[in-house]
Parts: C-alpha cells; structure tokens; sequence
C-alpha cells in the first residue's frame, strides 16, 4: 500500500510561560497540541475544525515543520520529515505551502504583487531566467483569477478577496501537492468567501491538490471537505468521512458545535 | 444654555413607533473626498421588536449604529431625523436624536438606548478592572449613588448578563476574561446604566427601551455564540427591549430578528419580516448572499462575482448594477426606489 502524503503520530506541543501572574491557557503549561496523529491521502481534502485556541494553527504549523514539536513523528510519503536537513528540507518544503487568514496582515505592503508572487521560485529556483518566472507569475495569478497587469501593483490596491487570491497565488506558484489553508475565508465577506471557496475547489481539480483546510465553521468547511477531524483542547476528539460527522457526530462536543450553527430557513 | 429638543409635540406618542428614521443620511470626510456609508435610511422600530441589520463589511451598518447613539467621528455630517419616543420621565413626545445637545445624548445613552459594540476588547479599557469600568458607566449617570449601592448595583449588572461568580469577574482585567465572559461583561456595562430595581430620581434609572449590537458575536466561537444569543433574547423578554442587531450572518439574523433590512453600499435595498425576507427574497443582492451563504449541507456555492464598490466610486444607477445577473440597461441610468414586494416588504430594484 502507498505510504499517506504525509503522517503525524502523536505530535505534542507546550508552548513556555512567556511569565507574567495573569499568564492563562497554555502559555502557563497546558499543551497547544496533545498528542495529534493524523494521515492525509494524496488528494483528498482534509479539514480541521475546533474553536479558538482548540490547537488547529499551531498544528498546521508543525505539520509544514514552521514550528517544531516538542515530541512526536513526521512522516512524507513515508519518509522521516523531521530528520531532514538541508537541500532534502527544502525539497519536502517547496511541496507544501500555506495559505494565511488574513490577507491583509499576510501580505507585504512594499512589495509590488510581482514580487509577493515570484519570491518562491527566486528562492527554491534560482536558475529559472527572469521571462521564464515573469511567465510562471503571470500564468499562476491567471489560475486564481487575476489579470497581468496585477503584477506592478501593490497589495493595498486591491480588495480583500483579491488579496486572499495573491495569498493563494503565491503558495501555488511553486506546484506544491499540498496546499494548507488556515481560515482561508473568516476575514471575507460571505459573497467574496464564496468565490475563495470556489476557487480552491477549481484548483484542487485543475492541479490534482491535497488540501488541508482549518476552519471554526462547519459550513465553510462542508463545502470542501472529504474528511473531518475535530479538535478540542489540543486533541483530536472525533474523525470521519465528512458526510458522517456532518450527518452523525458521535462526540458530544462536535454534536454541540452542530447544534449551534444557526440554520437558514429553507426556501 | 443647552440647545433646545426638537419635538414633535403634534404627534401621539402611545401610537408612534419607538423608532422612526426617516432619510438618515451620514456624510464623512476621507483622503479619497467625501463618502455616504449612511444613505437616504429610513426605517421604523416598534417598540419590543428586533430588528436585523445585515450587510457586507462597509456597507454602513456601524455608522448608522453610532449616528443614533451620537457617536459619530469628528467631521462627520449628518441629515435626515430619527425619532425616538422612548424618553423616560417627563418628556411627553417624541425626540429627534439627532438634534439633541451634548448633554442630552449621554443622557439617552445608556440610560434609554444601550449599545453593545463589535468589538469588545477595544470598548472595554484594558487597564481598568471590570467592575470599575461598570461603576463608571453606573456613575456617568448618577453622579450622587452611594459606593454600596454601586457595588450592589455592578454585581446585579454582571448577574443580568449571565456572568459566572461575578464577583471574582467584577476584580479581573478584560485580557483574563474569554471572548464570551468579555462580551457579557459588555452586556452588563451596556445596560448597567439602566438598573430597573434602582430607585428612581431626576428621570434617573429605569428601563432602556432599545438595545444597538453591533455584531456582538462575529468574533465568537458558535457555541459561545448560541449562549449570547440566547442571553439577548432573554433580556429582550425580560426589560422588554427593543433590539437593533447588526451582523453580516444571514443564519444569525434568521434566529434573532421579527424584520430584516438589508443594506448595500449605504442604502437599505431590502427590508421585511425576516422570514419572508429570507424564503422569498426579492432583491437579487439578497438572493445572491443567500445563495453565496455555506450551510452544512454540502450545496454548488455560487458566489456573487466581482466585489462592494468603493464608496467613494458608485455606480449611477442601482450599486448593484455591475454585479448584478438580471441586469438590464435601465438599472444604470438611475437609482431605483424602495417599491412595494409584498406586504411590509420593501426592495430597490427595477424588478419588482
Ligand atoms: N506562540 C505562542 N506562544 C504561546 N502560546 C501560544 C502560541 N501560539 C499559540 N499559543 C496557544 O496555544 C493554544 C492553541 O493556539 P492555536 O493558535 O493553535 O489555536 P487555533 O485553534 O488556531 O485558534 P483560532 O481559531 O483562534 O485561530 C492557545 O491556547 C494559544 O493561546
Ligand atoms: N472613523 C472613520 N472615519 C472615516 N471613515 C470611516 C470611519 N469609520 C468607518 N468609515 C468608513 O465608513 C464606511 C462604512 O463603515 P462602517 O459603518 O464601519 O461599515 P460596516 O459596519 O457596515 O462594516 C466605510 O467605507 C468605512 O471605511
Ligand atoms: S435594479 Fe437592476 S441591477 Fe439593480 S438589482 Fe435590480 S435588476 Fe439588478
Ligand atoms: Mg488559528
Ligand atoms: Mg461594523
């Protein structure tokens, strides 16, 4: 059998008490992420919902090794992620990128969207001549929907959606197989969210993409997701098939997350 | 020498409505030249309903909160009237909020109408203990209280919103609270100047008749969410208030609000009961959000193309326009009118 993209086993992490008498949650000890393991199928969408400071950031950022964990295992296609070093890391590395929050905070304001966009491949493909990263830009700001003249621009002339479709386009300009999306569409507003949500459906299919999706709400996350795990204080309390934790939640906190969604009335 | 109220003593106040805006218009200066986030609004509350304000973010729906509670930023103009008839005490008619003296609106603030803000951690101040802040709104308007019968009256504030040993609460800082604890601690600040159990002097005390929140829960996980709510919905029963509640969640607005408005680049274009409103929307930007809207059940999204136009750049015609799927040349010649959709259902558009 084919080894998963990637594997997690039993990933822990305590973030230190940066001090202080009011120091609360985990900055006073309690584990951020306690013993998390999870595996992710090439193609599939894997989504992670919790509530605020449930670990789910803090666990995207181990899985791409942006954080070390405290203890645990790493595994891509089998292979010992946490071991890797040097050109070997950075191979692994380019394969995965991350899509940010907030597109405005995300974003370098000085930098022209050329820029934003081309600095990967500067980095992890030196040799690559100047017309032939200008074309790579200009084909993957296409994929997410932006025209060429976005390339002199700055991130501040552009609306809140577009600036998640730069975020977007930056992460994909290296052809990574999996792509993760920390709240990809909490900053936006409902009718610019759905375009996102839309538009990593279309690239997932465009570009054979593994997606790993965070989010608090279950609605965005059931529009992409083939599977859930939900997460409670740094623990993975409940994982399945999305349409089985959406239509039969066995734990009682993912029924109580269900419970509170406000539904719509049908129309 | 304070300005004097306009009223509008011609008026029974038994029958008005406890709000009426009637071409509420906000003007703000900006780098970019003068912006209308508050356009030609008119609307009326009755009084123990709850009315929701939904729109995307910066379609105005914060300013028209704080032109009603006198908030507004420097430079900021402001037209139109909005009359309220919910004053206590002696006043026997209506008054136009906007014409009122300084004095006269931090009198209504807090004391007849109680907002709740977006975003608590930047209304509550950070270096004041709970109980502090809840005393000072208690004391802004009753400046002579004893210091027992603040202490009495904080307490019953934070129990009123359903705050947990509200005596330890009443001691910490807003950072050692969590975002739901931090959103109660609002409630009670909101309505602390408003005790009913007080006694009464000078007009001083009694009920607020409406309550402004202003997204009170966008930064909430939903379980803490569906507890704010249901604390809302409680106090409505309760003090029987009224209830202006802003959000951009259609699935929100569907559980807390009798009438909806729905509002697009500073104009109402929708407004209904809020059932109605939602099965059967008759604007196509409403239409659109609904279909644009993730639900749990997995359907094809189907965003609205493009993005709000700038206000400071609108198009001619419907604000729409550009956006819209059932265009027709004639929507970008001249702004539709509210018309007639059904009965107390309104929508700006051509089709209708
Ligand atoms: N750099 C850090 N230093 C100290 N504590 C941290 C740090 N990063 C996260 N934490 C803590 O770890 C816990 C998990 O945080 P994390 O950001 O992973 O949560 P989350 O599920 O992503 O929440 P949200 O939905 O709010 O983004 C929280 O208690 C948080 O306060
Ligand atoms: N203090 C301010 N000064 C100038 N412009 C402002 C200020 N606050 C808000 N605005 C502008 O007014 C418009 C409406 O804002 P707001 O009422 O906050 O929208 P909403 O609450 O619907 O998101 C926006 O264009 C916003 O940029
Ligand atoms: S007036 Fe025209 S453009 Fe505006 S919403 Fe109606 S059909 Fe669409
Ligand atoms: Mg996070
Ligand atoms: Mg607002």
């Amino acid at each position: 059998m084919l080894a998963p993209l990637l594997e997690a086993r039993n990933l822990k992490k305590t973030f230190s008490a940066p001090g202080g008498a009011f120091a609360i949650g985990a900055a006073s000890g309690v584990p951020a992420v306690d013993g998390v393991s999870l595996e992710l199928a090439a193609g599939e969408t894997l989504a992670i919902v919790g509530e605020s400071g449930s670990g789910k950031t803090t666990l995207a950022r181990m899985l791409l090794r942006l954080i070390e964990p405290d203890s645990g295992e790493l595994l891509v296609e089998g292979r010992d992620f946490l071991a890797a070093r040097g050109s070997q890391l950075r191979a692994l590395r380019r394969e995965m990128q991350m899509v940010f929050q907030d597109p405005f905070a995300s974003l370098d304001p000085r930098m022209r969207v050329g820029s934003i966009v081309g600095e990967p491949l500067e980095i992890h493909e030196p040799n690559l001549a100047r017309a032939a990263r200008r074309a790579r830009v200009v084909e993957v700001l296409r994929a997410v929907g932006l025209a060429e003249d976005a390339l002199a621009r700055y991130p501040h002339e552009f609306s809140g959606g577009q600036r998640q479709r730069i975020g977007i386009a930056r992460a994909l300009v290296l052809r990574p197989r999996l792509v993760v999306a920390d709240e990809p569409v909490s900053a936006l507003d409902v009718s610019v969210g759905a375009q996102i949500l839309e538009l990593l459906q279309n690239l997932q299919r465009d570009f054979a993409l593994t997606y790993l999706l965070i989010s608090h709400s279950l609605p965005v996350v059931a529009q992409l997701a083939t599977r859930i795990a939900v997460m409670q204080g740094g623990r993975i309390v409940e994982t399945g098939a999305a349409s089985q934790i959406l239509n039969a939640p066995a734990h009682p906190y993912t029924q109580s997350l269900i419970a509170a969604i406000p539904a719509l009335p049908a129309s | 020498m304070c300005v004097p109220v306009v009223r509008n003593p011609s008026y029974d106040v038994a029958m008005a409505p406890l709000i009426e805006l009637r071409g509420l218009t906000v003007e703000i200066p900006t780098p970019a030249g003068w912006i209308r986030p508050v356009d030609d609004v008119s609307f009326v509350l009755e009084t123990g309903e709850s009315l929701g304000l939904v729109g995307e973010s910066g379609s105005g729906k914060s300013m028209l909160a704080l032109a009603l509670m006198g908030l507004l930023p420097p430079g900021a103009k402001v037209r139109g009237e909005a009359w309220f008839s919910g004053a206590n005490a002696s006043s026997a008619s209506r008054v136009n909020l906007l014409a009122l003296g300084e004095r006269e609106k931090i009198a209504v603030r807090g004391r007849d109408i109680a907002m709740i803000f977006q975003e608590p951690m930047t209304a509550l101040n950070p270096v004041m203990r709970v109980g502090a802040q809840i005393a000072e709104a208690i004391r802004a308007h009753e400046p002579g209280i004893s210091r027992e019968e603040i202490h009495r009256r904080v307490l019953a504030a934070l129990e009123r919103a359903a705050v947990p040993e509200p005596a330890v609460r009443a001691r910490q800082y807003p950072h050692q609270l969590s975002g739901g604890l931090r959103q109660r601690a609002m409630i009670a600040m909101a309505l602390a100047g408003n005790d009913e159990s007080a006694p009464r002097e000078n007009g001083a005390g009694g009920k607020p008749r409406l309550l402004i929140a202003d997204e009170p829960t966008t930064a909430l996980d939903v379980t803490v969410q569906k507890q704010i709510l249901e604390l809302l919905a409680q106090l409505r029963r309760d003090l029987g208030l009224a209830l202006l509640f802003i959000t951009h969640d259609l699935g929100v607005v569907a559980q807390v609000a009798d009438r909806i408005a729905v509002s697009y680049a500073g104009r109402i274009v929708e407004t209904g009961p809020s059932r109605e409103v939602l099965a059967r929307p008759r604007h196509p930007y409403t239409a659109g959000l609904l279909r644009a809207s993730p639900q749990l059940v997995r359907h094809k999204l189907e965003p609205i193309p493009g993005a709000v136009p700038a206000l400071t750049a609108l198009p001619p015609g419907c604000a729409f326009e550009p956006r819209c799927a059932l265009r027709v040349p004639e929507c970008a010649a001249a702004m539709p009118e509210l018309r007639d959709a059904g009965p107390g259902h309104t929508a700006r558009c051509i089709l209708v």
